[in-house]
């Protein structure tokens, strides 16, 4: 009985010395090298995997930092300019400098501003009903607010405000990762330099159409007049397709264009309140 | 045993209202609208300004390209502008406005209504005439008829097959035409045949029009030639490829064109357009819409001239009745709910037809039980559940995989599923993402 046992025992242990030889051999032989530094990357960088970085994840953007010799190309949206300086540094290359982005949503056309001329009953999807039509309001270049954005947020910074039926941002949790920006199929929303104190001063429409026609299907409608091209002192503004467009690398947020602009149109966010001047007449 | 196409199809309530309405002639309209994109493919590219006087049938936009179509001046009057107006889905397109002015013909074409049953031009001077004339396909894809009937190298066009089956529920335009034009579609149909150079045509018709068939076997018996097939009825039977299968038992191979079986269809519509075209030189102008609905007053047929406002042909049938939930431009099947009623009928606009809002808006979805009902009724042989599923994670490959190209977007899918997905949405956004995938890749 007990050299059954005895005999069991020898065998296993044998198997399993020479099982672990041959696999110890085995992956001697078929090693791959990866370098340790590729970990530590990763484990530096913020681990959301949202593929901002145009690589797929953050192990991906990692093995590419760590093996590029030049990474001035390559910026980490999520986690900005101050884990790129920490990962450079500890690679040794020179940090690229990039102002953190954030999403904007370039339309005003609330139901007050827009009002609905049709009900959508499809598929909740903006990208279904921008393949079928123009869109529940007048206008075919706005928001269609059914959320396309906010399904590929991985963030939670977008949400449709019930109210307006918009699409919103919340700049606190947006990264500028970019995924809202192909997510939306009417390329509403735009990545714009965060700016100091999450300044912003942008065109809030991106309505082509010629300014009567934008003008009849929404209020707040930018209809190309140039007055506010006109009184930009910096050349920032450009008016295309009929539409002005704010270059925010040229734009020192002096806001003389939000006053100038005729429909609204252009917006300010996050400066403080205007000092009330009385008309002088 | 009456014949059909083998795989899926549903039974959608007939509801052909109209059926018994003889075909009217809707009075002048104002001013019209034509579209200069009014088919598939290149837009047309207009050769007309602001100020010029046009009449009727003079050619106001030529073909832009191989696969397009020339458009004609359906009204006599004052080109009052070029340039943008807003069509049934609520999108800014370009077309000509004409006010109109009288009712002049351009010269040359024969408006006399006695039949003319010889044609002595050759095939190739048939095509050229067809192209010149602006005839696209009337079952409502208005594909250009002049590429149809060019036969690619190396193919050759066995079978003729006339599309008269109108499987789409409400629509009676074709239903009319057979009873009231069966004459003239008849000739159309045999220069149909003389330009591709086939022995047989088949006219393929649904068995829910025994009048029909019983008036086009009389008209068809001096023509041996021509066949008609009455066909059971069944959804979506008017499709190209299940009409080939229907009538001739053929299956036309996944991404291919029937051609490659040597069918060619053409509508029934197209026939008397093009018989109307080669015959008399009258371009496609005009053409017979159904409008009907439950509610509505008086449903009818009307033939219309192309680029008339939809809501002046609403008023001619009685107005928008009370409590309308959705005006669908063609059938409830596969028609689209239109969103502008002043935007004009084109070459494709088969029919009307005005749903009451108890029976217009959909059910709220639930989940998908994996019934596979919708894998049973489609009529190409697809899995709706999972191209659904696929397109809405956006994985467009698998999506390509599972044959979405195939799908014709007959709606039967969205129809049958008892938990109302919206899988036609989903298919056709999927489908149209694949095909913009498959542009960039040639």
């Amino acid at each position: 009985m007990s050299s059954i046992l005895l005999f069991t025992i020898i065998t296993l242990s044998t198997l399993g010395v020479l099982a672990a030889v041959i696999l110890y051999f085995v992956a001697q032989k078929f090693k791959v090298y990866e370098d340790p530094r590729i970990d530590t990357t990763e484990g530096m960088l913020p681990g959301a995997n949202c593929g901002g970085c145009g690589f797929p994840g953050c192990r991906g953007f990692a093995d590419a930092l760590v093996k590029e010799d030049d990474i001035s190309a390559l910026f980490c949206p999520v986690g900005g300019g101050e884990t790129m300086n920490s990962i450079a540094s500890f690679l040794g290359k020179s940090a690229p400098e990039k102002e953190p982005m954030v999403a904007v949503v370039r339309c005003n056309g609330t139901c007050d501003n827009t009002p609905k001329v049709n009900q959508f009953d499809g598929a909740t999807s903006c990208a279904v009903s921008s393949t079928l039509y123009g869109g529940e309001s007048g206008c075919n270049y706005g928001c269609l607010g059914m959320g396309d954005c906010v399904k590929v947020c991985n963030f939670g910074a977008l949400r449709i405000n019930s109210e307006s039926g918009l699409a919103e941002v919340d700049e606190d949790k947006c990264t500028g990762c970019g995924a809202c920006i192909k997510a939306c199929p009417k390329m509403v929303i735009e990545l714009r330099k965060k700016g100091p104190k999450s300044r912003k001063v942008y065109v809030s429409c991106i309505n082509k159409d010629k300014g009567a026609v934008a003008r009849k299907s929404c209020k707040v409608a930018c209809i190309a007049c140039s007055k506010c091209v006109k009184v930009c002192a910096f050349d920032a503004i450009k008016i295309e397709n009929n539409v002005a467009y704010i270059d925010y690398n040229k734009c020192r947020l002096c806001r003389k264009c939000v006053l100038e602009c005729p429909t609204n149109a252009i917006v300010e966010v996050n400066f403080p309140p205007r000092k009330v001047v009385e008309p002088t007449i | 045993m009456l014949k059909s196409f083998r795989l899926g199809g549903i039974h959608p309530p007939e509801n052909k209202i109209s059926r018994g309405a003889a075909i009217e002639q809707l009075p002048l309209p104002e001013s019209v609208v034509i579209p200069i994109s009014q088919h598939i493919g290149a837009p047309a590219v207009a050769i007309v300004a602001k100020g010029d006087s046009v009449v009727v049938g003079q050619l106001i936009a030529k073909a832009g390209g191989f696969v397009s179509s020339n458009i004609h001046s359906s009204v006599s009057g004052v080109v009052t502008a070029v340039g943008d107006f807003v069509d049934a889905s609520g999108l800014r397109r370009v077309g000509v406005i004409i006010k109109v002015e009288g009712d002049t013909w351009l010269e040359g074409i024969d408006r006399d209504s006695s039949l003319n049953k010889i044609c002595d031009l050759e095939p190739k001077e048939i095509v050229s005439k067809i192209a010149a004339m602006g005839i696209v396909g009337m079952g409502g894809a208005t594909f250009p008829t002049q590429v149809k009937l060019s036969i690619p190298e190396g193919k050759k066009a066995v079978y003729l097959i006339i599309n008269g089956v109108e499987c789409e529920p409400y629509l009676t335009a074709d239903h009319r035409v057979m009873l009231e034009r069966a004459e003239e579609m008849v000739v159309g149909i045999s220069i149909l045949a003389k330009a591709l150079g086939v022995v047989r045509t088949y006219i393929g018709v649904e068995n829910n029009k025994p009048d029909a068939i019983a008036h086009i076997s009389k008209v068809i018996a001096e023509y041996p030639n021509i066949d008609i097939i009455p066909l059971k009825v069944k959804y979506p039977q008017g499709g190209e490829k299940q009409l080939i299968d229907a009538v001739v038992a053929l299956e036309v191979p996944s991404g291919a064109i029937p051609i490659e079986v040597g069918a060619v269809v053409q509508n029934v519509g197209t026939a008397l357009a093009i018989y109307e075209a080669v015959q008399k030189n009258k371009p496609l102008i005009e053409r017979v819409v159904t409008v009907t609905g439950k509610k509505l007053e008086k449903p009818s047929n009307l033939m219309v001239r192309v680029g008339t406002s939809i809501d002046s042909l609403i008023t001619y049938c009685g107005g928008l009745p009370e409590n309308s939930g959705k005006v669908i431009g063609g059938g409830p099947m596969m028609g689209r709910a239109m969103c502008n009623l002043s935007a004009p009928v084109t070459k494709g606009t088969s029919g009307v037809l005005i749903m009451p809002s108890e029976e217009s808006l959909r059910r709220s979805s639930s989940v998908c039980i994996k019934c596979a009902k919708c894998v049973g009724v489609c009529p190409m042989g697809l899995e709706p559940y999972l191209l659904y599923k696929l397109a809405d994670l956006g994985r467009l490959a698998d999506t390509e995989e599972h044959k979405v190209t195939d799908c014709i977007e007959c709606g039967s899918c969205s129809f049958t599923c008892p938990a109302s997905l919206p899988l036609l949405d989903m298919i056709k956004l999927g489908k149209n993402e694949v095909m913009k995938i498959i542009r960039t890749r040639k």
